[in-house]
């Protein structure tokens, strides 16, 4: 079975409007760059994303925004974009707001079968509402549920053949647990090392998670705010 | 007089032990690193996967994949460690995590705080602020004691949007210190300066003042 694609464009072939999919990175740091910008250049629609944030006005999710191919954002944070709110406002976006730990924890009991789990986050406040409560000792707990994704894309430091892949840094972040959650993982990676160059103990994401990987070009790696010492 | 916001976080450093994991929320709290006293070691935890933050790199080390949780650049020091979010947050909600500071719109004497939306205004989000509040071992507040209209912060009840129920144990205003006791704030301690009576003014939710108050020593 070969999982190895060319580019972008092969690796999200299938992917269909009002589809959900899931896609890595907090902030710009650690997004896959390259798929989303093929997926900006279709004509996709309709599309329901989980992704910590949605990206900057023009850069990340907000080339999507911009095309008005994201029906709802599935985050925990969503400032530093004027286009996301304007569509907000006016109705043509749909937002479910997550807190950041449950939003990961979700994501990864949907990628190891665990329907349901109890997290203290949110108890007592409106993202309480609706769910069950229980109490475990002397606090109160809410039920969250599984999260998972027709498709999950992932960006990667490094992978191989086999689809087993190296996060750098905190561009980890949403990645690891992404790559268990969709249907179908797409890995995009900076470096397609060959399979056997990766050291077995440093592998983040075993290649089972993963269908389609590709070396992505051209990263841009924005920053958004450059801080400096001195 | 009032302290300013370094003079809140160097009063919050005091409240930091040699050992400490922590976490630091974006504004004042993040300042609170700046005073850590010498010879004691503290971990700091971003939330977005690292632990051990180093200060801000120079603009050659400057790299896109080693941001906070705020998206500024950062170093990781000697002896960090990098994980994935569900990681990140099993450390904060398991417990970990020694000690988390943060900004409050609100807090109120039942140690409910209020700090992730203003209704009207637009949301951005919670982020990571209610898996920290729900879980953190020690939270401390650094917060203005009124707001810009003299309004006190310090409320019976939030009126705005709540981040998390009954999780406040200490806070740190420009004017006090404060505990919240299942009687309400307890004053501790007085910016340097400001009186009693000034602070009794300030906090709109049930105050107990025992004794002598002494003042804060930064």
């Amino acid at each position: 079975m070969n999982k190895v694609v060319q580019n972008a464009q092969e690796a999200i072939l299938g992917i269909e409007s009002h589809m959900t999919l899931m896609l890595g990175g907090f902030g710009l740091c650690g997004i896959p760059e390259n798929c989303i910008a093929a997926l900006a250049a279709s004509d996709l629609t309709g599309l329901t994303c989980i992704s910590n944030n949605a990206g900057v006005d023009g850069f990340g999710l907000g080339m999507l925004l911009r095309k008005h191919q994201i029906r709802k954002m599935i985050s925990s944070y969503v400032g530093e974009n004027k286009e996301f709110e304007r569509q907000l406002l006016s109705g043509e976006l749909e937002v479910e707001l997550i807190p950041q730990g449950t939003l990961a924890e979700r994501i990864r009991a949907g990628g190891a079968g665990i329907p349901a789990f109890y997290v203290p986050a949110g108890y007592g406040t409106e993202v309480a509402e609706g769910k069950p409560v229980r109490k475990f000792g002397d606090k109160m707990y809410l039920e969250e549920q599984w999260l998972k994704a027709d498709f999950a894309i992932v960006k990667a430091w490094k992978g191989d053949a086999s689809g087993n892949l190296v996060y750098r840094n905190v561009a980890n972040n949403f990645n690891q647990s992404m790559a268990m959650a969709g249907k179908i993982t797409i890995a995009e990676v900076e470096e397609l090392v060959p399979v056997g160059s990766l050291d077995p103990n440093h592998i983040h994401t075993p290649g089972v998670f993963v269908q389609r990987i590709f070396q992505g070009m051209n990263y841009e790696k924005r920053i958004e705010f450059v801080t400096v010492r001195g | 007089m009032s302290l300013d916001k370094n003079g809140i976080a160097k009063r919050i450093a005091r409240e930091v032990r040699d050992g400490y994991y922590v976490n630091l929320g974006i504004g004042i709290p993040t300042l609170v690193a700046n005073y850590v006293p010498e010879g004691m070691q503290i971990t700091l935890q971003s939330e977005n996967g690292l632990l051990g933050i180093g200060p801000f790199p120079t603009k050659a080390e400057v790299d896109p994949d080693l941001i906070n949780a705020g998206k500024q650049t950062i170093t990781a020091l000697p002896g960090a460690a990098f994980f994935d979010s569900a990681m990140s947050f099993a450390m904060i909600r398991g417990g970990h995590i020694d000690l988390t500071v943060l900004g409050a719109f609100e807090v109120s004497e039942t140690g409910d705080i209020a700090s992730w939306k203003i209704p009207g205004k637009l949301v951005k989000g919670m982020g990571g602020a209610m898996d920290l509040v729900a879980s953190a071992k020690n939270i401390i507040v650094a917060m203005m004691h009124t707001n810009p209209q003299g309004e006190s912060k310090l409320l019976k009840k939030c009126t705005l949007p709540l981040t998390g129920v009954g999780v406040v144990k200490r806070i740190v205003s420009d004017l006090a210190v404060l505990d919240v006791t299942p009687q309400g704030f307890k004053l501790l301690e007085r910016a340097p300066g400001v009186s009693v009576e000034e602070i009794i003014k300030a906090t709109a939710g049930n105050l107990i003042v025992e004794g002598d108050i002494p003042e804060m020593q930064i």
